[in-house]
């Protein structure tokens, strides 16, 4: 029978649980904020994690890259036919890669790798007790396991977006230069016409925060698993689909107050 | 040495009762061993004893200590003294088994790599394991990964060990050396040891006092011989594997 209550139940349930996640990962969040003063005494952790989440999502970043500015040079031009000069392919090429396609896009392939990563090791080593036994040894996992996967992550995704912001430009100056007929001195005209170091800075301010979103929700759904195999599923699976979500709320938070700023400082 | 005391433990899990005010003294240097069914609380009790867990309602006594109203500081000095042994060893499964045994010392002292490979010799011989420092949990047997289990809960001297049931999943010659072992750590190291078990066997040679959990409270509490002669009927069903009696199978789950 369809009541109110059958009806409303799982809609309150479902913004309970939500409210607890956030309470949740904040709570984490501020606890890895209070252990930073420790972060030497497991930085042999954080480096591990740096190779393993940088060096490891490389190939996978550098391939999107690529094809993202590949594809950001082929649209402008479509759009640009007979309306706006060729030569400012290379600025729109350049402005929508390190603004918004470069942080953006890595944040979300690196995030399906590794919040994946981060969640299923860490589950599985909650459902094993091994995050149980490490505490009976008097080692906080939250200075051992979780600080340096999040440090690594807010690290490693400015530069991984670096790389990405290089080749994806390379990808579209490559593109336009062999299948839209725009040589590369026509290409880097227009790359250097509206280059602000600022847009760069802010593009790398946002990847840093997309770094600490991915190993937020990687530590949080890993140390929330319960239940066996189901469950480390279940955790990888909401650690991709929550750092996915998150990275794209907090981009436009991100992008309204950078631009503010980025806009006052040039018209001032 | 450490004595324990569960006064009015209560948990609930979901809103499910599991303990339901569990009195119990651990008293020191004896070997308690705590038996029931499977979903008795049996190892809900034991991780109250470390601040694992926290109880909802009453306190758990650690040499007259409420662990539950301890820091977090002060809980992990407070677990500096205990040593754990896991049903399922709980391994680090990326470490080697010498890196396993040796993970407090890399934390908490500046031995150098030497002495704590030193040391994690020593204690992989006392439980019958040697020249298995290289090798990982997964090369293991289940019977090898709980003996490096043992080296891990004795590597830092403690003053008490849990052991959660220990010889499960052991063949029976497997199962009488890991109670040989519980007894050779007793009283070699002379600490107070708590043992979780349904395995009948193992309760009457490795305990000085038994007690039997049911329903989320301790319902019995002797010697091995008061548990032989007993007439409490879920006690004696349950010594005596018998599907029938007070205890309605599926109730403890």
């Amino acid at each position: 029978m369809i009541t109110a209550q059958n009806t409303f139940r799982p809609i309150g349930r479902s913004f309970l649980n939500f409210l607890r996640d956030v309470g949740g990962s904040t709570i984490m969040l501020l606890g890895v904020f209070r252990r930073l003063k420790e972060l030497p005494r497991t930085h042999r952790q954080t480096l591990l994690q740096m190779e393993a989440i940088g060096i490891g999502s490389m190939p996978l970043v550098f391939v999107t890259a690529l094809f993202v500015g590949a594809v950001a040079a082929v649209q402008a031009a479509y759009q640009f036919q007979d309306y706006v000069p060729m030569v400012f392919l290379g600025t729109v090429v350049g402005k929508s890669v390190i603004l918004e396609l470069g942080p953006v896009l890595t944040a979300l392939v690196v995030g399906g790798r590794v919040s994946a990563s981060i969640a299923a090791e860490l589950g599985t080593m909650k459902v094993t007790e091994q995050i149980d036994a490490m505490e009976i040894l008097a080692i906080d996992p939250q200075r051992y396991l979780v600080m340096p996967r999040i440090v690594a992550c807010v690290v490693m995704l400015p530069v991984l977006t670096i790389f990405a912001d290089v080749l994806a430009i390379f990808g579209g100056m490559f593109v336009a230069n062999v299948a839209i007929g725009v040589n590369t001195p026509t290409f880097v005209e227009g790359l250097r016409m509206f280059f602000y170091v600022d847009d760069v800075i802010s593009g790398i301010l946002k990847a840093a925060t997309f770094g600490g979103i991915i190993g937020l929700m990687g530590c949080y759904n890993g140390f929330r698993t319960f239940g066996g195999a189901r469950g480390v599923g279940r955790s990888t699976m909401h650690a991709v689909v929550t750092s996915c979500i998150c990275i794209l709320i907090a981009d436009y938070f991100l992008a309204s107050v950078l631009f503010r700023v980025i806009f006052y400082r040039g018209t001032t | 040495m450490i004595t324990v005391e569960c006064r009015d433990v209560w948990k609930a899990f979901y809103g499910k009762s599991v303990l339901r005010g569990v009195n119990l003294v651990i008293r020191p240097g004896e070997t308690l061993v705590i038996i029931g069914q499977s979903g008795s609380g049996k190892s809900v009790l034991l991780k109250h004893i470390v601040g694992l867990l926290s109880p909802d309602r009453g306190s758990v006594l650690v040499d007259g200590v409420d662990v539950g109203k301890l820091s977090h500081k002060k809980l992990f000095e407070l677990r500096m003294r205990f040593g754990m042994v896991f049903q399922s060893a709980a391994l680090f499964d990326s470490l080697t088994v010498e890196e396993n045994v040796g993970f407090g010392f890399r934390e908490h002292t500046t031995m150098s790599d030497e002495e704590i490979s030193r040391v994690c010799t020593e204690k992989l011989r006392m439980v019958g394991l040697d020249g298995v420092g290289d090798k990982y949990p997964a090369e293991l047997s289940g019977g090898m990964k709980k003996r490096v289990g043992f080296a891990r809960a004795i590597a830092m001297n403690p003053q008490c060990v849990l052991y959660d049931e220990p010889t499960t999943g052991l063949d029976p010659i497997m199962a009488d050396v890991i109670n040989n072992l519980i007894i050779k750590l007793a009283d070699e190291l002379q600490i107070t040891s708590v043992v979780v078990t349904h395995d009948l066997a193992s309760a009457y040679k490795v305990g000085d006092h038994i007690a039997m959990l049911h329903d989320g409270v301790v319902i019995f509490e002797g010697t091995p011989s008061d548990v032989r002669q007993t007439d409490n009927a879920i006690v004696r069903q349950f010594i005596e594997g018998r599907a029938q009696g007070p205890i309605v199978v599926g109730s403890g789950e």
